[in-house]
C-alpha cells in the first residue's frame, strides 16, 4: 500500500533560507544547504524547495554570515540536487517551458508553478505533455475571507476572485499531476491545517493533494490526511524541532497511518 | 568500468547521474551510439510519455542498438521508470505505441476504474516492494522495503519469470523486471535514499561480473 508522505518545505528568499508567517513576515534561518543535508540523513520522504524572493534571479547571500553566496536561485538548486537522493520539487518564479527544462536539467524532479499556472494555464498542459503529469505540481495559495475561499497569486498579494475548488479541477484537467495547497491565513501560525479547505479540494480532484500551512505540533499532520490529503507538508516545524521527521512519523503511526520509518 | 546513461530528451537524468557518481561509478551521459557500445553497462532512464520516448530513441538510432547490440548480446541494461516500460512490446498510453520489444509484454494504465473511492493516479509516493527473487536487484535488501514511485502506467510482462518485484496500488502489479541481462525498476532507485542506492549497487556488481 502507498504510504502517506511527510514533506518538509524549505523557503528560499534572496539566497537565504527563511521561515514565513502569513506570507508577510520572513525570518532568516541560514544557509540553503544545511537543512537539505540533515533531511537526507533522516531519509525524509521528499523535499519541496520554494524560492519566494520578491524578485526573480537575485541571490544576495550575506557575505558576513560565512555562508556561501550563490549567484542565483538556480545555483542553489544545483547544489541542493547534488546532495539529494529523494524526490525534489522546485518552485518559485517559474514562468516558461524553457525555465522548466533548465530546472529539471539541474536536478529537480518536479516543478511547482503558482502564478504563471493561473495567468497562463496553457503552461500546465505544456509542461505536462513535455515532462509528464507527475512532474507538474500546481501550487495554490488560498486566502479565507468572510465570503469564503479565494485563490491568491503573486506570493499571496494578488486576489483572483477564483474559488480554489474550481481552480484545482481546472488544473487537473489541464494536466497537473499534484496540487500543493497552501493557506495564507494558516501560514506560520502553528494552529493546524485548514481542514475544510483540504477536504473540499481533495474531494474535487483525483490527483494527489499535498496539504501545507499551519502545522504547529506533530498531531496536526494526521488531521490533514484524514481530511483527504495524500501528503502532508510543513515548513517551520522542521526548523525548530530536533528529529522532526521521526517525531512527525511517530505521531502519524499513533494516529493509525502506515508511514515509511 | 564505464556506465552510460542514455540521454534521449526524456526527463531528469541529473538525479540518476548524481546517484551513480555518489556510488563511485565512472558515469557518462550520452546518446552517441559509439559511447553506448563501449560502455560496460547501459542505463535507460526516463520520465514522460511512452510514444514520445520511443520516437526519440528511434530518431537517435538507438532503438535497434538497444535491442540487437545491448540486450541481444546479453550486455547489462537497466531500465528505470519509463525506461522500464519502453523495454516491452507495446503500450496503450495515449493510443497504441510499439516499444523496444526486448521483454515480452505490454504496458497499460495502472488501477483502472471502477474503484470506489478511485485510486489516485499518478501513483506518487513511497510504496512497499515485495521481491520475488533473492538474487539480483533486491539482493541483501530487507523484505518489503519501500521505494519511491511516480507513474500512471504499468508493465505486464508475459512471462511470470521476468517479474523481479511486485507492488500494490489498487491492484498488484510488477514493479521490477529481470530478463537475462536486462533489469528494470518502475520506481526510482535514484530517489529512494539508501534502499535505492543499495539496489543500484547490486546492479553495478552485476555489471562488473559480466
Amino acid at each position: 500500500m502507498l504510504m502517506p508522505r511527510l514533506i518538509p518545505v524549505l523557503l528560499l528568499m534572496n539566497g537565504q533560507l527563511v521561515r514565513s508567517e502569513t506570507f508577510t513576515t520572513h525570518q532568516i534561518i541560514g544557509d540553503p544547504l544545511h537543512e537539505v543535508a540533515r533531511f537526507n540523513e533522516w531519509k525524509v520522504d521528499e523535499l519541496i524547495y520554494l524560492d519566494i524572493s520578491r524578485t526573480a534571479g537575485l541571490a544576495q547571500g550575506r557575505r558576513d554570515s560565512g555562508n556561501r553566496a550563490y549567484a542565483d536561485a538556480m545555483e542553489v538548486l544545483e547544489a541542493v540536487a547534488s546532495h539529494c537522493f529523494m524526490p525534489l520539487t522546485w518552485g518559485g518564479h517559474v514562468t516558461s517551458l524553457d525555465q522548466v527544462r533548465d530546472i529539471f536539467k539541474r536536478g529537480a524532479d518536479k516543478v511547482a508553478i503558482n502564478t504563471a499556472a493561473f495567468e497562463t494555464p496553457e503552461l500546465i498542459t505544456q509542461v505536462s505533455k513535455r515532462f509528464g503529469a507527475q512532474a507538474m505540481v500546481v501550487s495554490i495559495d488560498v486566502r479565507q475571507t468572510e465570503d469564503g475561499y479565494e485563490v491568491m497569486t503573486r506570493g499571496g498579494r494578488e486576489p483572483t476572485g477564483r474559488d480554489p475548488v474550481s481552480w484545482a479541477k481546472e488544473a487537473e484537467d489541464r494536466g497537473a499531476g499534484e496540487i500543493l495547497l497552501q493557506s495564507l491565513n494558516r501560514d506560520g501560525r502553528g494552529t493546524g491545517y485548514d481542514v475544510a479547505l483540504i477536504e473540499q479540494v481533495s474531494q474535487a480532484v483525483t490527483i494527489p493533494v499535498i496539504a501545507c500551512s499551519g502545522v504547529g505540533v506533530y498531531e496536526h499532520y494526521a488531521k490533514g490526511l484524514k481530511a483527504g490529503a495524500d501528503a502532508v507538508a510543513a515548513a517551520n516545524i522542521w526548523h525548530f524541532k530536533e528529529l522532526a521527521d521521526r517525531g512527525g512519523k511517530r505521531a502519524l503511526q499513533r494516529a493509525g497511518f502506515d508511514v515509511r520509518m | 568500468m564505464t556506465i552510460a546513461i542514455i540521454d534521449y530528451g526524456m526527463g531528469n537524468l541529473t538525479s540518476v547521474r548524481n546517484a551513480f557518481a555518489h556510488l563511485g561509478a565512472d558515469v557518462v551521459v550520452s546518446h552517441d551510439p559509439g559511447v553506448l557500445r563501449a560502455a560496460k553497462g547501459v542505463v535507460l532512464p526516463g520520465v514522460g510519455a511512452f510514444g514520445e520516448g520511443m520516437a526519440h530513441l528511434q530518431e537517435l538510432g538507438l532503438a535497434q542498438l538497444l535491442k540487437d547490440e545491448i540486450a541481444g548480446q546479453h550486455r547489462p541494461l537497466l531500465g528505470i521508470c519509463l525506461g522500464m516500460q519502453l523495454l516491452l512490446d507495446d503500450s496503450a498510453e495515449h493510443g497504441q505505441h510499439k516499444g523496444l520489444g526486448i521483454v515480452p509484454g505490454k504496458v497499460r494504465r495502472l488501477a483502472p476504474p471502477p474503484h470506489d473511492p478511485p485510486y489516485r493516479v499518478p501513483h506518487v509516493g513511497w510504496n512497499h516492494v515485495e521481491a520475488s527473487k533473492t538474487e539480483g536487484l533486491f539482493k541483501g535488501l530487507p523484505e518489503n522495503e519501500a521505494f519511491y514511485f511516480v507513474h500512471s502506467f504499468v508493465c505486464q510482462p508475459e512471462r511470470p519469470d521476468d517479474a523481479a518485484g511486485w507492488s500494490e496500488h489498487g491492484e498488484r502489479f510488477v514493479c521490477a523486471l529481470e530478463h537475462g541481462s536486462v533489469w528494470a525498476a518502475q520506481f526510482h532507485p535514484e530517489k529512494s535514499h539508501k534502499a535505492g542506492l543499495a539496489l543500484l549497487t547490486n546492479w553495478l556488481e552485476f555489471v562488473a561480473s559480466c
